[in-house]
């Protein structure tokens, strides 16, 4: 027989005993279902995970070092082995800044720049780490909103500052164990107010351009050789712009400090930085040399290709890609035992399409005796068998799906209403990608066939001289 | 049409000729119906052989004696054995499904089969709607679809009166008459084999105990 036919009888079939049937597949729907809400709960989970990395920064973001510095963080012995020419190392200068920006699927590349410096607060000095943001940051999660703003611009004097440096200029000091305080009774005193940053300036030439508002006095006795460079004390009045809750401690490098500035305007400060020791011997140059840069890629996907890329122009890469390996582990471990439970629906359905069938075969043993008779082979009632079987499976699959999207949209709701009611941001933790319904559907059609092997068997064996006797 | 030759062997050896009709007799148990299932096909027998025209259905596999089946057997039942689901039109194309005709030339299959009992206005409905006559009639026209060498009818008048039991068998002699089918009935009613029948074969007890050539009446007795 034929697929059309088939599916024909089959259906007709099932209708014949509505109730039991339409009970069964309302079986499956209900392991289907369980199974998807399980499985979009794990999917929606690692999305929600992958989003917060992704706008954090981590996922997209290769850190560029010079091959020196790996080497002295030990690699030298064996770099030397591997008999590499120590000429091949490149400084990691503005030139191989642009250069690796021009690469291919490179949103940006910018220097990490990173200070210890002393900021004046109503003139008491505090010291603390201050670190560059390019503009691109504005997009993290740690600075969208956030009480004030972000920088006006990439070089705008202005500053945004860690809660906990926040709590220092105002003389608070969180009780131990006590709850935080709150980033908007914090940022009330302070946006809009003026700190003074002083710090050294690395000055190579005098014709260097002078950081906007930045006092000058000083500059004028720095007129020495490019051949050298001076350390000149400065000083830059920054104003408060936002104040950022977020925990120095759990981000990246780079915002691991507690005071940010903008960019462009950091690197116009040509702050003395720590390498600048390192690089004396190279001090030839007017060219700051950066520790580290930081490479935005525009898709996590690319990350790969890119850290190949820059490792091919002489540089070490360091991406968040090995990390979040166990990442994906813990996640591929959830779905699995998410997708286990979810199964048990379907397995206990399972068995009731093969209590329906077995009792279809005793219900329609003259039926399948009459087929035989009239031609039917073994073959034919028992593809007839496995149609029916797939049928309802291939019903509950779909309606399960649907079923299991509704509870998923219910359950994102009401969670929701209770995020909002925490004055919390709405999150979309519940996710059922297509590849899902698909595999749903898929997943319930071939358990019912497993189902229906030994119904579609027992069927096909049926004497037809048997079957036919009995009136 | 070659020579249709039909033997089993169980106590029992028997020819019939292609074009023939024979009605096996015998009382309940006699092995009358058993001899009819190993000829159709149905059963298979433990020794000895069945022989239908070059085919050996002892030797054959099991989907090798569906198709058996389904293209050289027709087959009528005492109790019709139609299903019940299915209109007339389905039941008579369902032999038409198992042998994966085309889905467009099947309808008008069907009209033609019911069209020669004479159920055509009648082919939209199902065969609980219908007297015991029509039913058998429908299951005639399943048994022909296929158009078979062979008919076999198990008791098929036994169910009816025996003004519809006529009908039916006139029609049996019709196709074997002008479709040139050969016929193997079981009954036993003495009276019908010897009013339809060109032959009569009488068992008792699984053995062959009398085979003799019959003259049936003209026109079905019917006078």
């Amino acid at each position: 027989m034929k697929l059309p036919d088939l599916t024909e009888l089959a259906l007709r079939n099932l209708r014949e005993s509505l109730l039991r049937n339409s009970l069964t597949t309302i079986g499956i729907s209900v392991g289907v279902a369980s199974l998807v809400a399980m499985l979009s709960l794990g999917i929606g989970l690692q999305q929600l995970a992958s989003r917060r990395l992704v706008k954090s920064g981590l996922f997209d973001t290769v850190v560029v070092t010079s091959h020196r510095d790996m080497r002295t963080m030990g690699r030298e012995r064996d770099e030397d082995r591997n008999g590499a020419n120590p000429g091949e190392s490149r400084i990691l200068d503005e030139s191989a800044r642009a250069e690796i920006e021009h690469l291919s699927n490179v949103v940006e590349a910018y220097p990490d720049i990173r200070f210890s410096t002393e900021l004046r607060y109503e003139d008491k000095p505090h010291l603390t780490m201050v670190s560059a943001l390019p503009q691109s940051a504005k997009s993290n999660d740690a600075f969208e909103g956030m009480p004030g703003r972000f920088f006006s611009s990439d070089t705008a004097p202005e500053v945004i500052l860690q809660k906990t440096f926040a709590e220092e200029l105002l003389g608070k000091t969180p009780p131990r164990g006590g709850e935080e305080p709150n980033v908007t009774d914090l940022a009330k005193p302070l946006l809009g107010k003026e700190l003074t940053l002083r710090y050294a300036q690395r000055a190579a030439s005098p014709n260097q351009p002078v950081p906007p508002g930045a006092d000058a006095a000083n500059s004028s006795d720095s007129n020495l050789a490019g051949a050298a460079y001076s350390v000149v004390s400065r000083e830059q009045k920054v104003t408060i712009v936002g104040i950022a809750d977020l925990d120095p401690e759990s981000m990246r490098g780079p915002t691991r400090a507690r005071v940010f500035l903008p960019l462009k305007l950091a690197e116009s400060l040509h702050v003395m930085q720590l390498t600048d020791l390192r690089e004396i011997a190279r001090a030839a140059s007017d060219q700051p040399v950066y520790s580290s840069i930081s490479v935005r890629v525009k898709n996590p996907a690319q990350i790969q290709l890119v850290e190949d890329a820059i490792k091919k122009m002489g540089f070490g890469t360091f991406s968040i890609l090995d990390a979040t390996r166990s990442l994906r582990q813990f996640f591929a471990v959830l779905d699995l035992f998410l997708g286990i439970f979810g199964s048990l629906a379907l397995a206990v359905a399972s068995i009731g399409i093969v209590n329906t069938l077995v009792m279809a075969i005793l219900e329609r043993r003259r039926e399948i005796g009459i087929m035989k008779a009239i031609g039917a082979s073994d073959g034919d009632v028992k593809k007839l068998f496995f149609a029916e079987a797939g049928a309802m499976g291939i019903l509950g699959g779909i309606v399960g799906v649907a079923l299991g999207w509704s509870i998923g949209q219910v359950i994102n709701l009401g969670t929701n209403v209770y995020l909002k009611r925490q004055s919390l941001p709405p999150e979309h933790f519940w996710a059922v990608p297509w590849w899902l319904v698909a595999a749903a559907i898929g997943f319930a059609f071939v358990v019912s066939l497993v189902s229906g092997l030994y119904p579609a068997g027992r069927a096909a064996r049926l004497d037809p001289v048997q079957a036919l006797r009995y009136e | 049409m070659g020579e249709t030759v039909i033997r089993a062997v169980d106590g029992v050896s028997l020819q019939v000729r292609a074009g023939e009709f024979v009605a096996l007799l015998g009382s309940s148990g006699s092995g009358k119906s058993s001899v009819l299932n190993l000829i159709a096909g149905l059963d298979r027998p433990t020794s000895g052989s069945v022989v239908v025209g070059d085919r050996d259905l002892a030797k054959l596999s099991r989907e090798e004696l569906a198709k058996y089946r389904l293209h050289v057997v027709g087959m009528v039942f005492q109790s019709f054995n139609l299903i019940a689901s299915m209109t007339l039109a389905e039941n008579v194309e369902l032999p038409l499904r198992f042998a994966e005709v085309d889905r467009a030339q099947r309808p008008e299959l069907a009209r033609e089969a019911l069209q020669r009992v004479g159920l055509r206005a009648r082919m939209d409905h199902r065969p609980s709607e219908l007297s015991g006559g029509e039913q058998q009639r429908a299951a005639l026209a399943r048994a022909l679809i296929n158009r078979p060498q062979l008919l076999l009818a198990d008791e098929p008048t036994g169910n009816l009166d025996s003004h519809t039991g006529t009908e039916i068998m006139e029609m049996v002699r019709q196709f074997n008459r002008e479709l040139g089918m050969t016929v193997v009935m079981v009954t036993h009613e003495r009276a019908l084999a010897e009013r339809y029948a060109q032959r009569m074969i009488f068992l008792a007890d699984g053995k062959l105990i009398d085979d003799r050539p019959n003259t049936p009446a003209a026109n079905g007795g019917q006078s």
